[in-house]
């Protein structure tokens, strides 16, 4: 764990630090696999700025939105730097809404679209894990596993680690080379499949999981909602490939 | 792997994802809370008890059923002394309804006579509480100042901002979140 490093006056939040890292690299990404679908690289660069100014600023008016009088009372606190003054759901709707709008404006194609995407995507999910590495959080549930870590006054799984490698796994599968997608879209569905699934195996080791009814894991049934999403949508998108090809 | 195949295995991870997630749900016997107390989010908050500034003493296992922040700073702290007036002022408006405030100085560091000046001259009506040997800094790894821990009534640490200064709205917005759980 290391969430701080000081320098100076300064002090540079080393989970954030690897987050931007991150998005930086996985940009790399998305135009190298942009550059090879054949996608304009710019208008995918503009996608990426608008989703993710559209999901800063998403995620600050959803915060402002829940405590609206104190936000009318003291409206420069819009423009706090603190990260803690932000809603998550909110900054990912709004972010998905604003890049959605931009991709229909310039009429980009919306599954090799999705497919530049993924690789940037799959590289994120890598940094997400090592942030939570250095901020601690995402802990692990007490264990007494030979490998265990301790953290937070108890030894733990070392949940971090277990989510950088399947992040990495993740990553190295839906690299084009691994596992070749047929159709246009298919990369990407693989893709948030592979990550449910991983989801729902991490979170069995969480020690801070959302708890709902009868004590089921609120992320892994999450997970399988979505895991059941992209079956039913690979099926639906091979029956229309078959029915093409019958008329063809 | 051609579609069809893919869809197969996905279906067959769906099957084990399901029993997997069965087999790991959290059981009503095991402890849902975090038992230790640990300064960070989702834990209870370590207890402590020091000497106020002016006499008397505060513990925090007392102000239970409250909504507290404590506000670690020292009185050379440049953004320390910046937010110290939102803190007061978001003090003064909620401590009617349950809200407590503990301007937590880091003594060690500082010196009481200074920190009495500058309580003095930003007008804070709230407890000082001095930590002479940074025994509480210590124990809630204070790395930066200011630092402060907002904690439910239950005495749960529910929000962690280190650096400042926080804007009056993060900090009212912060109480009011947890005000409201109480209601």
């Amino acid at each position: 764990m290391f969430p701080y490093l000081r320098l100076g006056p300064f002090l540079l939040q080393m989970p954030l630090l690897a987050l931007l890292l991150g998005f930086w690299i996985g940009s790399t990404f998305i135009e190298r696999e942009a550059a090879r679908l054949g996608l304009n690289k710019e208008k995918i660069n503009s996608l990426i700025s608008y989703g993710l100014v559209g999901g800063i600023l998403g995620a600050r008016l959803a915060y402002a939105a829940q405590y609206a009088s104190v936000y009318l009372a003291n409206p420069l606190g819009l423009f706090s730097l603190s990260t803690s003054t932000l809603s998550p759901v909110g900054g990912f709707v709004i972010g998905i809404a604003a890049a959605a709008l931009y991709a229909y404006r310039q009429k980009l194609p919306l599954r090799p679209t999705l497919d530049a995407l993924t690789p940037g995507l799959a590289f994120l999910l890598i940094a997400i894990g090592v942030s939570h590495l250095l901020s601690g959080n995402a802990y692990g549930a007490p264990s007494r596993v030979p490998w265990m870590m301790y953290l937070w006054s108890d030894y733990r799984h070392p949940s971090q680690l277990y989510e950088i490698f399947l992040a990495l796994v993740v990553f190295t599968i839906v690299l084009p080379k691994i596992i070749p997608a047929h159709a246009p879209g298919v990369k990407f569905v693989q893709f948030i499949a592979f990550t449910a699934i991983a989801r729902v195996f991490l979170e069995a080791f969480r020690g801070d999981s959302v708890l709902w009814l009868d004590g089921y894991r609120a992320a892994q049934v999450m997970g399988l909602v979505v895991l059941i999403g992209c079956i039913v949508l690979l099926r639906q998108w091979e029956r229309t490939c078959q029915h093409e090809s019958i008329l063809q | 792997m051609n579609n069809s195949r893919f869809v197969a295995w996905m279906t067959w991870a769906l099957i084990l994802g399901m029993i997997w997630t069965v087999v790991s749900r959290v059981s009503s016997d095991q402890p849902q809370a975090q038992p230790g107390a640990v300064a960070k989010e989702g834990f209870a908050a370590p207890d402590f008890t020091l000497d106020l500034l002016g006499g008397d003493k505060v513990s925090l296992s007392d102000l239970r059923g409250k909504v507290v922040l404590v506000n670690f700073w020292t009185s050379w702290c440049p953004p320390c002394r910046l937010e110290m007036p939102a803190i007061e002022k978001t003090y003064r408006s909620y401590k009617d309804i349950g809200f407590m405030v503990i301007g937590l100085n880091l003594t060690a560091q500082d010196s009481e006579q200074a920190a009495a000046g500058f309580v003095k001259e930003v007008g804070v009506t709230f407890p000082i509480a001095l930590d002479r040997d940074n025994a509480v800094g210590n124990l809630y790894r204070v790395t930066a100042l200011p630092t402060s821990y907002f904690i439910d009534r239950n005495g749960v640490i529910r929000s962690v901002i280190v650096g400042g200064p926080m804007s009056e709205a993060l900090i009212q917005s912060k109480v009011e979140e947890l005000l409201r759980e109480g209601e």
